[in-house]
């Protein structure tokens, strides 16, 4: 139910985004989260943008992986 | 697909099943408050993995699975209106009510639609001006917002038709409730993830401050999940008790101010009735003054007493105090071509996932 999934937003018109999530594209509301450019990825859960999706975060996440597990 | 397939790399996920088996020196028990969760856990095999000594429990995040017979009932008696239609998110329809469930009264005739969105629900009110369209509003703080959208559209669009049968539930109350029942030990809380999106992680803070139980914001990919849990793991050998964001890419403290402001415009918190936890303060949402000609509650039907299952455990499974695996129905009578209980209907249902991967 409470289902997520990224995409990433390919045009805007006004607070309706084209999203493509895994090479399909879909009508997305923006309502929720209308501050958001084309490229950026958001996440979607029924059919609404809830969350911009931070690169930088996603990155920095996985970077601290990948050193603790060349640690071990 | 990015930011999926990165989360699932495996030689990281063997690194932090190491420093987990490493770190964890004691037996405790987590529970993961989020139905997802659940069904990542079991699809990932990570139960499997973990050492023998943390044992993971199964919570109440699954709003299909709380939602009490009465409200499903309410749906059916209002079903049988001759001039209603019924839309509800697709799960809810195979939820067995007291004697009859959506999917039945649609077999028998009456106007019962599945909706993805939210915002369809307004769609099919335009195209039906001679009916009294009912939303069964369902959903934890993740689609709250996007129900409050619909709202605000409905009143400034004047759509007279479309009402609302609310049953949001609230999920931090609900911790309150089952730290407070002290019916089953947690040591740790796996915080669901996409509700945290919207409501940040500032209002957990009691897990920590007043109960002393750490907690952390997990995402719903293999690494980040092994990763929540090596640092639930952390602070619990180091007799620490915080929250914590795992999910840094969706989740910041503050969550997203914006839905916040969009629930908080249509609805106040109110006491609401779970499965199993039974009526919960602040736990649910009623309409504002301004919004409560939307509530289908207002609409005088009669609905048939309630009742449960005697034998269905879904209300001690949704607590983490019994697994499926001890309801004599499990398997035997309750499965998912034939359920018995919410918990056996929903995807991610607590006992439908132990039948899927059990």
């Amino acid at each position: 139910m409470c289902l997520g999934i990224p995409g990433k937003v390919i045009e805007i018109e006004k607070n309706v985004a084209k999203v493509d999530v895994g090479g399909f594209v879909r009508d997305i509301s923006l309502d929720l989260c209308p501050d958001v450019s084309i490229g950026e990825y958001v996440l979607i859960h029924t059919g609404f943008a809830i969350q911009k999706v931070d690169e930088k975060e996603a990155e920095e996440t996985l970077e601290l992986l990948r050193q603790m597990a060349e640690a071990i | 697909m990015k930011f999926i397939d990165e989360f699932r790399d495996k030689e990281i996920a063997a690194a932090l099943v190491q420093k987990i088996h490493r770190t964890s020196t004691r037996p405790i028990q987590l529970m993961e408050v989020c139905g997802t969760h659940t069904v990542s856990i079991f699809r990932y095999g990570i139960r499997t993995v973990l050492p023998e000594q943390i044992r993971l429990i199964s919570g109440p995040g699954c709003p299909v699975c709380v939602t009490p017979n009465q409200d499903i009932d309410l749906a059916i008696a209002l079903s049988r209106q001759s001039d209603v239609i019924i839309v509800t998110f697709g799960d809810m329809m195979r939820v067995p009510g007291s004697t009859s469930s959506l999917q039945k009264e649609k077999a028998e005739g009456r106007d019962i639609r599945i909706i993805y969105s939210s915002l369809e629900a307004l769609n099919i009110a335009k195209g039906h001006p001679e009916k009294r369209v009912v939303f069964l509003a369902i959903g934890f703080e993740t689609t709250s917002p996007t129900i409050a959208v619909a709202i605000l559209r409905a009143e400034e669009e004047k759509l007279h038709n479309l009402s609302f049968l609310n049953s949001q539930k609230r999920v931090p109350p609900a911790l309150v409730a089952l730290l407070q029942s002290k019916q089953v030990r947690i040591d740790g809380f796996i915080l669901p993830g996409h509700v945290s999106t919207i409501i940040g992680a500032n209002p957990y803070q009691f897990i920590a401050k007043k109960y002393g139980r750490p907690a952390v914001i997990i995402g719903f990919e293999p690494l980040d999940i092994l990763q929540g849990i090596w640092m639930l793991i952390k602070q619990i050998e180091e007799n620490r008790a915080a929250v914590e964001i795992q999910y840094r890419r969706v989740v910041h403290d503050e969550g997203n101010p914006i839905a916040l402001r969009k629930i908080e415009e249509v609805f106040e918190k109110d006491e609401s009735r779970w499965r199993g936890l039974g009526v919960i303060p602040d736990s649910g949402y009623r309409f504002k003054e301004s919004y409560k000609h939307m509530d289908a509650r207002n609409f005088n039907v009669e609905v048939e007493p309630s009742t449960e299952h005697p034998e269905c455990l879904c209300g001690e499974v949704l607590q983490g105090i019994k697994s499926p695996l001890e309801c004599h129905l499990f398997k035997k009578v309750c499965h998912p071509e034939n359920p018995i209980g919410p918990c056996m209907v929903s995807i991610e249902g607590t006992c439908h996932t132990y039948f899927k991967f059990q």
